[in-house]
C-alpha cells in the first residue's frame, strides 16, 4: 500500500540537513508551507539555498527563517522584506533576482525535464546583463554579480537563456490530500505549490484537510501523489471550506 | 518651466485610460494609479482582469468578513473573483502573460524613452525587486504606461534615453499622462491627444525626448 502519510512533521524533516537548496511554494503568506518552515527552524538547521518567489511582509515563515540567519541565498522576485535586504547589503545573504514568470517556468522546467530554456522576458536588462550584485562584501564594493545569461534570437527578439531548477527538497501546502499525495489547491493560494512540488528531489507537502482515496475525483487533483513523497498535517487548519458566497 | 500648467488629475487619468479598454480584453494593472482604472470601466464593457499570482477575473477588495487567507492579488491584498474567474499555478499565469493572451498591461513608470524603453522596477541604491514586470512587458500584446508626465522635482519623465535600469527595451505601446496621450508607432512616440487646457507647447515643453505630433482630436473632458 502506498501511505505517504507522516504522523510526525519534526522527525519527517530530519532528513533535510542544513545547506540543502530548498524550494518552496506560497506568494507572501498565502499558501505557504508554515508548518515545514517551522519545523526546519525548530530543528535548527540553516544555510539554506532558498528559492521561493517572495519573502513575505513579516517574520513568519520564510521571514522567520530569514530574521534567524538560516538562508545563505535566495532565489526570488519579490523580496520586499526590509531586515532581507539590511542582510543582502551588508552581505550576509545572496540574492539571485528573477523575474516572476522565469522562476515559475524554471521551476516547471526543472521538475520536467527540460534543462533550459529561452525566454524574452529580462532581455536587455540588468538581471541578464552581469550587472546585478548577487554577493555584496561590504560597502560599497560589489563582489558578485549574477552571471550574465546567454542570449539568442527569435523572429527578431532577443531571448535569454534560463536554467531548469531542480532543488534537494521541496516544501509547499495544498488544501486537501490524500495518503498518495494528490493535492488539490484553493483558489489563490495555489501559485507557486505545484511547480515548487515537482522541482524537488523529494518533497513535502503539508495539506490542511486530509482526504480518503478516490474522495478527490481524478479530474479535480491539481498535483497527482507522483510529484510528492511526504504527506504532513498543516498546524494551521485555519481557513473556511470553498463556498460560492465565500468568494465571488 | 516658465508656465505653469494644470493637467489631469489621477482619477483623471485612470478614468481616460479605461475609456481605450475594448469589451473582451485580458488586463493586468499594475499597482499606483492603474488600480484606479476598473472603476471607471463601463458596465457593458466586460474586461477579465489579470492577476500574476494566478486569478483570471479579479474583482474587487472584499468587505472584511469576506476576506480569504487563499484568495489575494499580485500585491499580497485580500481580493475577489468575478463572476466566471479562473484560477491557474503560476506557471500558467505566466504562459498567460509572454504567450501574448493579455491584451494590455498598465503600468506606472520611472521613465519611458523615445524608442519606447522602459524603466519602472528599480531605484539603484534602493531595494530591488522585480517581480512580474519583466514578464509583462515582454509578453502583453499593449504596454499602456501611465505615469505623471515630470517627476516631483519638475523633470522630464519621457526621455531620449532612460537613466535608470530597464524593465524592458521598446515595449511600450501608448503612455498616458496628466497632460497628454502618446502612442508608440514604428519605434517612435506620436502625440495623440493634449489634456483639456493643455497646449501642444506646453506638452513639448516638459518633454525629454523627440515625437512627432499627429493630434487627430483635442482630448475629450474627462
Amino acid at each position: 500500500m502506498i501511505d505517504k502519510l507522516r504522523a510526525d512533521v519534526m522527525s519527517t524533516l530530519e532528513a533535510v540537513p542544513s545547506g540543502a537548496t530548498l524550494a518552496v511554494g506560497g506568494f507572501g503568506s498565502s499558501g505557504r508551507p508554515d508548518t515545514l518552515l517551522d519545523a526546519l527552524c525548530d530543528l535548527g538547521r540553516g544555510d539554506f539555498h532558498l528559492i521561493v518567489n517572495n519573502v513575505g511582509d513579516d517574520f513568519t515563515g520564510v521571514g522567520r527563517m530569514l530574521a534567524e540567519g538560516r538562508i545563505r541565498r535566495l532565489t526570488a522576485s519579490f523580496p520586499v522584506l526590509p531586515e532581507f535586504y539590511d542582510e543582502y547589503f551588508a552581505g550576509k545573504v545572496e540574492l539571485e533576482l528573477i523575474p516572476q514568470g522565469t522562476l515559475a517556468e524554471r521551476l516547471r522546467a526543472g521538475g520536467s525535464g527540460i534543462a533550459a530554456f529561452f525566454t524574452p522576458s529580462g532581455a536587455g536588462t540588468m538581471l541578464a546583463d552581469g550587472t546585478f550584485p548577487l554577493r555584496y562584501t561590504g560597502d560599497p564594493v560589489m563582489a558578485e554579480c549574477m552571471p550574465v545569461r546567454e542570449t539568442r534570437e527569435f523572429g527578431g527578439r532577443e531571448h535569454v537563456l534560463e536554467y531548469g531548477i531542480v532543488a534537494d527538497f521541496a516544501l509547499v501546502k495544498a488544501f486537501q490530500g490524500d495518503r498518495r499525495g494528490n493535492l488539490r489547491f484553493r483558489l489563490s493560494a495555489r501559485n507557486f505549490n505545484p511547480l515548487a512540488a515537482m522541482a524537488g528531489r523529494r518533497t513535502f507537502a503539508e495539506i490542511q484537510r486530509l482526504v480518503e482515496v478516490d474522495e478527490l475525483h481524478p479530474d479535480d487533483i491539481h498535483l497527482p501523489g507522483v510529484f510528492v513523497d511526504d504527506v504532513l498535517l498543516a498546524s494551521d487548519n485555519s481557513p473556511k471550506q470553498p463556498t460560492i458566497a465565500g468568494f465571488l | 518651466m516658465t508656465t505653469t500648467v494644470r493637467g489631469l488629475t489621477r482619477e483623471e487619468m485612470a478614468k481616460r485610460l479605461a475609456r481605450d479598454l475594448h469589451d473582451g480584453y485580458v488586463v493586468n494593472l499594475g499597482v499606483g494609479i492603474p488600480l484606479l482604472v476598473p472603476q471607471f470601466i463601463p458596465d457593458d464593457v466586460e474586461v477579465i482582469l489579470h492577476a500574476e499570482n494566478g486569478i483570471l477575473g479579479l474583482g474587487p477588495a472584499p468587505v472584511p468578513e469576506l476576506q480569504d487567507p487563499d484568495l489575494t492579488d499580485a500585491g499580497k491584498q485580500p481580493a475577489t473573483l468575478t463572476s466566471g474567474a479562473a484560477i491557474v499555478d503560476s506557471a500558467t499565469s505566466f504562459a498567460i502573460v509572454r504567450g501574448g493572451h493579455l491584451d494590455v498591461t498598465v503600468l506606472g513608470a520611472l521613465q519611458v524613452s523615445g524608442d519606447g524603453d522602459l524603466a519602472n522596477w528599480y531605484v539603484p541604491g534602493k531595494n530591488p525587486a522585480v517581480g512580474g514586470a519583466m514578464d509583462l512587458v515582454a509578453g502583453a500584446r499593449e504596454v499602456w504606461v501611465v505615469m505623471e508626465h515630470v517627476d516631483k522635482r519638475g523633470r522630464p519623465k519621457i526621455v531620449e534615453r532612460c537613466t535608470f535600469p530597464l524593465t524592458g527595451k521598446r515595449v511600450v505601446t501608448r503612455v498616458y499622462t496628466d497632460l497628454a496621450v502618446f502612442h508608440s508607432e514604428g519605434g517612435r512616440l506620436r502625440l495623440k491627444e493634449c489634456a483639456p487646457g493643455v497646449s501642444p507647447g506646453a506638452v513639448r515643453e516638459r518633454t525629454a525626448a523627440g515625437y512627432a505630433e499627429d493630434l487627430e482630436s483635442g482630448m475629450l473632458p474627462v
